[in-house]
């Protein structure tokens, strides 16, 4: 296990430095140059070869790229152009309004999409399962922006249950922060209720036609039982590895749903950021999302062998 | 009751009393909450001319003169000036009780300091300076400026409403050189910037300045008496401009400094928000044209788009809604002192047949015109297919490439011909403040290299401008003016398309909002 573990993390490696390669190229052919958004719309063209001079723009890209890299090496991912603060000490700030949006997210579309989409099985082709999929497919095709709006225009606007936008850390009140993140959370779970939901209801349904829950059920324990302990078990393994592909979806609706709710968190860093050209506030951001990514797949990867014993690696 | 006993009890009876106090302090406090056009993310008003940190600057730094409601310049820091008979020597003398954020006197030390570090960023104080043959602090409330030569631009450049703002900061931070930007935030304006609550991105706040002395005149555009009526004021940030208005709803925030067009009537129906015109000389669009490249190179085809062209058209395009918009030939804004409209009767009127004369006098080929559009800047996005549709019923061929601001901001400095990633021609905006006069007027420079993107070439235009700051006659300034304007349809640099309005959006409980060119948010109380 534990050798796996070791091999996966050194895995991630080769894949970093590849999503480092890419991140640092890309942005320097996007269209756009930092010094001229910098030095604003009166600044003459030496204004602008001076900041570019300043901010290091004007060298080879294989000489801009080994700083980059060479400064990682030491825990230093640069300062921001615009901001003039170290870009980890960016992140530091926003990270808990990302980490805390994901989280209850996760937490609210698991406790919303898993029952749903095993009640949905166990009354297949009721009104039930009808209505949770086409929830599902409504689910899918509202884009997240849509649904943020319209919660916070019924919500915050009609009924001022909940602010508009904003964000209360964690440690000024559990109650604030809580107030704060529901509505956005429950905006950006939608899709993933959707898809998890979906999810359960396949799963629970090739599970609940198995022989041992047939054998369950003949020995006459309740439906209750059968569900947690035989069926939805069982069907753990592909929900758990969707709650994991999720967070691919996750991160980019975290970007999306931070905009709509004003939350200063690594989403609405990372548009600001790519707006105006900041190339090492970018490249920080993606990087740390790449290595999330992994890490999260490896934890799944993992979990894989709590839940279902017959899994070693 | 134990000694212990009474000990604890004192203490929680202390610390309830101590929570009272404070949750009263901070129920007093009065804090305006206000959503700026953008993010703040540099605070060096003289490094960079972005607008917002322009708006920072007037918060916490002040000026020695300032431009009034009716455009005239006013004394703000300075106490009392005069000038030597002949022009050349100006003397100042600073206010009493002048004291910076951090309790220290505002010295003329200070001032030249500061004018030095501006003069060397802005293009108006370049000019100016070109006149100047010494600045130097006289005592420690006197300053004196001597000219090589008698200019019209002392007050005009000391007033000046926007960016870059000749703002007054400590000879400390004044020294750091041009081309860096300042470390340390300290002014001597009515607001105290709290650095350490700044988070970008999300917001910037700032505190009243309590030994902050206003002058006694009433507030009149950025000049007057700037008397602070709140406590604290925090800039809000959102980048998202139906989620400001939300907020505005909801009472979240009290004021949206920019509200997109099509949601001003949903604001505007909202009876707990009201609208204000705080800039009534609004902005100015312009088309701007890379006059190095064929067939810009040619005045004549430059010419041509004065008749092609009509500002309705775009105004109209942009803001739908007449009350938002203004029809105005005068290239140094309508309702101002330098207005003029001649030259201008038969033009901007879309006379097609014109135009194709003209480009045939001209001998254009049919080069296809790569016109930049924005996409992402609601106020200007409609602006070049209007251009376009308007151009190629000209007989202009027009090649409409799309990108977001930021790429065509730095596409726009590119000389390289138009087919190999080079451009011809954009549409953009500027805030009336900046184009009031033929000096000011950043796209009027015509100094080849030196000038700003499109780099115009005209002997005789950049004679004019140095006439119109030689000349100290208003009277003689306006001449001059409309020799400019003249000249201006000669050679074009860019075209005038017209002024717009935005008003800002504001809660009904909030009052004393100032009519200036910028954004003031001082004499502002929350009943």
């Amino acid at each position: 296990m534990w050798g796996y573990i070791g091999r996966r993390l050194l895995a991630t490696i080769p894949v970093i430095a590849v999503v480092a390669v890419l991140v640092f190229l890309m942005l320097r052919l996007t269209p756009g140059d930092p010094a001229a958004v910098i030095a604003g719309p009166s600044a003459t063209e030496q204004d602008i070869v001076e900041i570019r001079d300043k901010l290091g723009l004007d060298k080879p890209l294989p000489v801009q790229f080994a700083r980059w890299v060479g400064g990682m090496f030491v825990g230093d991912f640069g300062e921001s152009f615009f901001y003039k603060r170290q870009v980890s000490a960016l992140i530091a700030d926003r990270i808990e309004p990302t980490l805390s949006l994901a989280a209850l997210t996760i937490v609210l579309a698991t406790l919303i999409a898993v029952p749903l989409g095993t009640l949905a099985a166990w009354r297949q082709g009721s009104w039930i399962d009808r209505s949770v999929m086409a929830f599902s497919v409504l689910g899918f095709s509202v884009p997240v922006f849509v649904v943020g709006y319209l919660l916070i225009g019924f919500f915050s606007v009609k009924l001022g249950w909940f602010p508009v936008q904003g964000y209360q850390r964690i440690g000024e009140g559990v109650g604030g922060w809580l107030h704060r993140l529901v509505l956005p959370a429950f905006t950006l779970a939608v899709i993933y209720v959707a898809l998890l939901a979906r999810m359960t209801r396949t799963s629970v349904l090739e599970v609940l036609n198995e022989d041992y829950v047939r054998t369950a059920r003949a020995k006459g324990l309740p439906n209750r039982k059968v569900l947690l302990y035989h069926a939805l078990r069982n069907a753990a393994v592909p929900i758990v590895t969707v709650i994991g592909i999720g967070i691919a979806l996750l991160i980019g609706g975290v970007v999306v749903t931070e905009s709509v709710y004003n939350i200063p968190g690594l989403g609405r860093l990372t548009v600001d950021a790519v707006l105006a050209r900041d190339y090492p506030t970018v490249q920080a951001v993606i990087l740390l999302f790449s290595l999330a990514y992994v890490l999260i797949n490896l934890a799944i990867d993992l979990l894989y062998t709590v839940l279902d014993p017959r899994i070693r690696y | 009751m134990s000694i212990s006993a009474m000990l604890k009890r004192g203490a929680l009876g202390a610390m309830v009393a101590g929570a009272m106090l404070a949750s009263a302090s901070a129920q007093a406090q009065s804090v305006l909450r206000f959503v700026p056009h953008s993010d703040l993310k540099i605070v060096d008003p003289i490094w960079t001319t972005a607008y917002i940190t322009r708006n920072h600057g007037y918060m916490i730094y002040d000026t020695l003169f300032a431009m009034d409601a009716k455009g005239e310049i006013k004394p703000q820091m300075v106490d009392k000036w005069t000038v030597s008979p002949d022009n050349l020597t100006w003397t100042f003398v600073l206010r009493d009780g002048l004291v910076f954020h951090d309790d220290k006197p505002v010295t003329s030390e200070d001032v030249v300091a500061s004018l030095r570090r501006w003069s060397a960023r802005d293009s108006m104080g370049q000019k100016l300076f070109s006149f100047v043959k010494d600045l130097s602090a006289v005592d420690a409330k006197t300053f004196r400026i001597t000219l090589n030569a008698p200019t019209g631009l002392v007050l005009l450049a000391l007033g000046k409403p926007s960016s870059n703002v000749p703002f007054i900061m400590p000879k400390r931070v004044a020294d750091t050189p041009p081309n860096e930007q300042i470390k340390e935030y300290i002014g001597s304006g009515p607001f105290v910037f709290q650095a350490a609550e700044w988070k970008p991105g999300d917001r910037a706040v700032y505190t009243k300045f309590a030994k902050y002395r206003p002058r006694s005149e009433p507030p009149s555009g950025m000049a007057g008496g700037k008397v602070v009526k709140v406590d604290r004021v925090e800039w809000r940030i959102m980048p998202d401009g139906q989620t400001a208005v939300n907020a505005l709803r909801a009472g979240e925030v009290d004021i949206v400094e920019d509200t997109a067009s099509d949601l001003l009537p949903v604001v505007s129906k909202d009876p707990n928000i009201r609208m204000f015109d705080q800039n009534p000389l609004g902005n100015q669009y312009v088309f701007r044209f890379n006059t190095t490249v064929k067939p810009f190179d040619n005045p004549k085809v430059r010419q041509a788009l004065f008749y092609a062209f009509n500002q309705e058209d775009f105004l109209k395009g942009v803001h739908g809604d007449p009350k938002y918009y203004k029809v105005c030939k005068a290239l140094f804004i309508c309702g101002t002192t330098f207005e003029t409209q001649a030259g201008m009767a038969d033009k901007l009127e879309s006379n097609f047949k014109k135009a194709r004369e003209m480009l045939q006098e001209a001998g254009y080929d049919g080069t296809p015109i790569v016109l930049m559009h924005s996409t992402d800047l609601q106020v200007l996005t409609n602006l070049a297919p209007v251009a376009k549709s308007l151009m190629e019923r000209a007989g202009f061929k027009v090649d409409m490439q799309s990108m977001d601001w930021q790429s065509l901001v730095a596409r726009r400095t590119k000389r390289d011909a138009p087919s190999a990633g080079g451009w011809h021609a954009f549409l953009t905006s500027w805030v009336a403040a900046d184009v009031l006069n033929p000096v000011g007027t950043a796209f009027l420079n015509s100094s080849c290299d030196k000038a700003l993107f499109g780099w115009p070439c005209d002997e005789r235009m950049e004679k004019l401008r140095d006439d119109f700051a030689r000349e100290t006659d208003p009277a003689k300034q306006k001449a001059i003016a409309e020799q400019v304007q003249l000249r201006y349809l000669e050679v074009p640099t860019h075209v005038n398309l017209g002024q717009w309005y935005k008003p800002i959006a504001l809660r009904r409980n909030v009052e004393g909002m100032i009519v200036a060119p910028v954004i003031a948010l001082w004499n502002i109380e929350k009943k």
